[in-house]
């Protein structure tokens, strides 16, 4: 049984994210993030749900659509804002952008503009913990995308054959840019990809907090027992589609309201607040000072300083 | 003449070719980015719906089952998006299609185009920006083109599905909107041939791609000078107009190559050797690049427009030359 402050914890950071990714999308159409911006709302019961099953010291490799794993592995808000936002303070000081943010202080390898990216790199550093024997564990977050990237197929295949500690999390958001998954993926149900390699495989709800927490903590205690790899999907959705901008005129409004009607911010409250372990009034607070906490981060990124042109060429060789 | 962007340039030469010839087909939709002139391509669905495919995210495996589809007899034009997707398929690009016809002893042509776009695109980072023209360049096999206005898109595209090779055809993200005139009739442009954008006769501004729209600007400004620059379009890097670099060279004996690919193994230097070889006593200085300098490109806007490569940069280099 999960505990109130548990609980708790999912919702402050799915809040979080929410309010986070709201002014990213503020500051994209202020032309202060450049570039092609994804949002990870309405995914966040994934991010939320897999790093709560995780140690600060286990590490995690993230998407392009990867704001909010950065959040739930604990990196900071002002800082998060600044790289999107091209400032020297920023995780890569401004080199990087959204779609390149790394925290090694977070175990966190990246953020990634590859599709697929992400898979061989956690699979990796699950390699290194075996090989250091440090008992951490790795998580690759991918979208559906990659489910048709031969790379995937490769590192499966590698997980399985040397019985690596890594989690592969699938986040089926159905769709891949403007097109259908379902349009360019055969092999159905898609957790027959890990299937294929003799690893534990197990779709469950994405838009549940509760059901992803409990998915990833027992691929974590297999991947921790020295009992290898697990692939996870997990069916979810982006509401703000590819990137902000997307019109999203080829999705319909019964499957986006179908899709609203799962949110999984409301379905967590909903729960906590029929379990009388909170009031609404206490959650709304809670929502208030969590948006306040966001947007304080904000104003403080865009004070930082722009970066300076004479570092260009610095960090290209370690010395 | 009408006037129309470089993207329905684009769009018309590939469904010219695709009209001529029933064997060519479209695999991927990401011809224009997902930018504003991204609704075009869907004219070419709309035209040949039956051979216009969406396809998986899948580059490597694409890139070589355009490559197989060749081998047996098609015309399949593969599209990577963006340039730097095709690394993922670069085994494919060189070691497969470059070398097949050569190693087969001549059995095999490989008739195919890969689209993508190159280069600085606003906000693309260290993993959205290649200018992959250059590492392409550098292995034999492939003909590259490199347009820089609407006619030649489209001429260049016509010959380029025609041709017997693999064909990279790689555009410009900041070209797309890009307006020209463009000749009504049926004309295809002879892979091969460069063309003088603008005659001049005390510099010679030798670009590709977007780097020539730049230098066409710069030529301007230097004109109010007094200065008269020769703006040469290379229009493909292989094959390679090298006649018409030595002539312009021979007639201005000053040069500066300008080029969005890396400074170090790139488009920039390549051109700058065969210069030196070639018409090193025509020179009356030395020569001059402006490429990218050899760093990431940094997402952040600030960072990325000091690697841009702006008329400004080109004239500065211009007035150190004719101050020789
Ligand atoms: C190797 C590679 N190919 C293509 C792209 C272009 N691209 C960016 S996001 C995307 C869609 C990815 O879909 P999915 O994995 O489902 O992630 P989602 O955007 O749905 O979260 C594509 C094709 C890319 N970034 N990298
Ligand atoms: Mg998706």
């Amino acid at each position: 049984m999960l505990t109130k402050d548990k609980l708790l914890e999912f919702y402050r950071g799915m809040v979080t994210i929410r309010a986070f990714e709201e002014e990213v999308r503020k500051m994209h159409n202020a032309g202060l993030a450049p570039g092609l911006v994804h949002l990870y709302s309405g995914q966040e019961a994934v991010g939320v749900g897999a790093c709560a099953a995780l140690n600060s010291d286990d590490y995690i490799a993230s998407h392009h659509r990867g704001h909010g794993h950065c959040i739930a592995k604990g990196s900071e808000l002002d800082r998060l804002f600044a790289e999107i936002i091209g400032r020297r303070s920023g995780y890569g000081m401004g080199r990087g952008g959204s779609m390149h943010i790394y925290d090694p202080a977070t175990f966190n390898l990246g953020t990634n503009g590859i599709v697929g990216g992400s898979v061989p790199l956690a699979t990796g550093a699950a390699l290194s913990a075996k090989l250091r024997g440090t008992g951490q564990v790795a998580v690759s977050f991918f979208g559906d995308g990659v489910l048709n990237q031969g790379i995937l197929f490769e590192s499966l295949n590698m997980a399985a054959l040397w019985s690596l500690p890594v989690v592969f999390v699938c986040e089926n958001n159905g769709y891949g840019e403007f097109t259908e998954i379902d349009d360019v993926t055969a092999g159905r149900p898609y957790a027959k990809r890990g299937e294929a390699f003799d690893i534990p495989s197990e779709k469950a709800d994405g838009m549940d907090v509760l059901a992803v927490h409990e998915a990833v903590s027992k691929a974590v205690t297999r991947a921790r027992n020295g009992d290898g790899p697990s692939f996870l999907i997990f069916d979810t959705y982006r509401y703000s589609g590819h990137h902000v901008g997307d019109k999203q005129e080829y999705k319909d409004d019964e499957e986006r309201e179908l899709w609203l009607s799962r949110d999984p911010i409301p379905k967590l409250a909903d729960m906590l607040v029929a379990g009388k372990k909170i009031k609404q009034a206490e959650l709304d607070e809670l929502d208030a000072k969590i948006k306040v906490t966001v947007i304080a981060a904000a104003n403080q990124a865009k004070k930082m300083p722009e970066p300076d042109a004479d570092d260009l060429a610095r960090h290209i060789y370690a010395a | 003449m009408a006037k129309i962007s470089y993207a329905q340039a684009l769009v018309d030469g590939m469904r010219e070719s695709m009209a001529a010839d029933t064997t060519v087909s479209l695999v991927g939709t990401n011809v224009l980015g997902l930018g504003p002139q991204r609704p075009l391509i869907e004219q070419v669905r709309d035209e040949f719906p039956d051979r216009v495919f969406d396809p998986p995210c899948s580059e490597a495996g694409l890139a070589s089952l355009g490559i197989g589809a060749a081998m047996a007899g098609a015309r399949p034009i593969i599209d990577f998006g963006v340039g730097s997707f095709s690394l993922l398929a670069w085994c494919q690009l060189v070691a497969e299609a470059g070398v097949a016809h050569h190693m087969s002893g001549g059995q095999i042509n490989v008739p195919m185009v890969f689209t993508m776009l190159h280069g600085l695109r606003g906000g693309g980072g260290g993993q959205h920006s290649h200018s992959p023209q250059a590492m392409l360049w550098n292995n034999p096999g492939i003909e590259i083109v490199v347009p820089s206005s609407p006619k030649d898109v489209k001429g260049l595209f016509k010959a380029a599905v025609a041709s017997n090779n693999p064909t990279a055809i790689i555009s410009h993200a900041r070209l797309l909107g890009v307006e020209g005139e463009v000749p009504e009739d049926d004309f295809v442009i002879e892979l091969g041939s460069g063309e003088i954008k603008r005659p001049g006769k005390d510099i010679s501004l030798i670009a590709s791609s977007r780097s020539v729209v730049t230098a066409l600007e710069a030529a301007d400004e230097l004109s109010g000078e007094g200065i008269e620059a020769e703006v040469v379009d290379l229009r493909t890097l292989s094959p390679l107009d090298k006649d018409i670099i030595l002539k312009s060279v021979n007639n201005t004996g000053r040069v500066i190559v300008i080029d969005e690919t890396n400074e170090s193994c790139g488009v920039a230097a390549e051109i700058s050797a065969i210069i030196s070889e070639a018409a090193f006593d025509a020179l009356k200085s030395p020569i001059k690049r402006i490429a990218r300098p050899n760093v990431p490109v940094p997402a952040s806007p600030l960072l990325e427009n000091c690697l841009d490569i702006t008329p400004d940069k080109i004239i500065a280099a211009a007035h150190d030359l004719v101050g020789n």
